[in-house]
């Protein structure tokens, strides 16, 4: 049984590092975010958002979303341990 | 926690301490906009605040301010607060979470300082009490 799950698990990471070998190297100038998603944030997002620090204005605007369910991860992960601890407490 | 009785000089530093660790805690937040930071760094350091005072204090103390229960209640009111801005501005006739159509001089700057405040508020909840629940354990 052991060794299926090491299988499992050596499968599913060849096959994340063969996914990854189709990303654009780190840095490269021509990869797709760098061409048209990075211009665009560091040209406008000071015009659009008012907010001088850009990481910010990425973060909590444009990536609101992903920031909302973000803080709901880590609501969500704080409750799962709170039920483990107290559920351990009642047992004693 | 059995009450330790720690000495008079790490009591003293630790309570002159604390308020300059929360005073940093809300710098850290409020300042999201033009410094690094935001909610979940400065969460972080307002629950280390609190971690700071039960290690000086004693748990007793500590949980006469910030109880158990307030702690989890601000761990969910902090996400409340983030989804709240963004129904807000689905009320206020935008789509959801875009803060343009809140009132103001620069509404985006202003949404994005009630969601930081939401994150940190949940950082800070959800640190702390996971801290007491681990203090609960003899």
């Amino acid at each position: 049984m052991n060794y299926l799950h090491l299988v499992v698990t050596g499968l599913t990471g060849l096959l994340l590092f063969l996914g990854s070998l189709d990303m654009p190297n780190t840095g490269d100038p021509q990869s797709a975010p760098a061409v048209h998603v990075s211009p665009r944030y560091i040209e406008d997002s000071l015009k659009e958002t008012a907010v001088p620090n850009m990481v910010t204005a990425v973060l909590a605007d444009y990536r609101g979303f992903d920031t909302l369910v973000e803080t709901a991860v880590v609501f969500t992960g704080a409750m799962a341990v709170l039920l483990i601890l107290r559920s351990h407490r009642e047992e004693q | 926690m059995k009450d330790v009785a720690p000495s008079i000089i790490l009591k003293v530093v630790c309570r002159r301490l604390v308020p300059f660790v929360q005073i940093f805690g809300l710098y850290v937040i409020m300042h999201g906009h033009s410094s690094p930071g935001g909610g979940f760094q400065g969460g972080v350091i307002l629950a280390s605040s609190v971690m700071l005072l039960v290690l000086c204090d004693g748990l007793e103390p500590v949980q006469r301010r910030f109880s158990v229960a307030m702690a989890t209640a601000a761990t969910s009111t902090g996400v409340l607060l983030y989804a709240g801005v963004g129904v807000l501005s689905l009320l206020l006739g935008a789509n959801y979470l875009d803060y343009g159509i809140l009132p103001g001089a620069e509404p985006r700057s202003l949404g994005m300082l009630v969601i930081e405040v939401g994150v940190g508020i949940t950082v800070t909840g959800a640190l702390v009490s996971i801290f007491y629940d681990l203090l609960g354990f003899e």
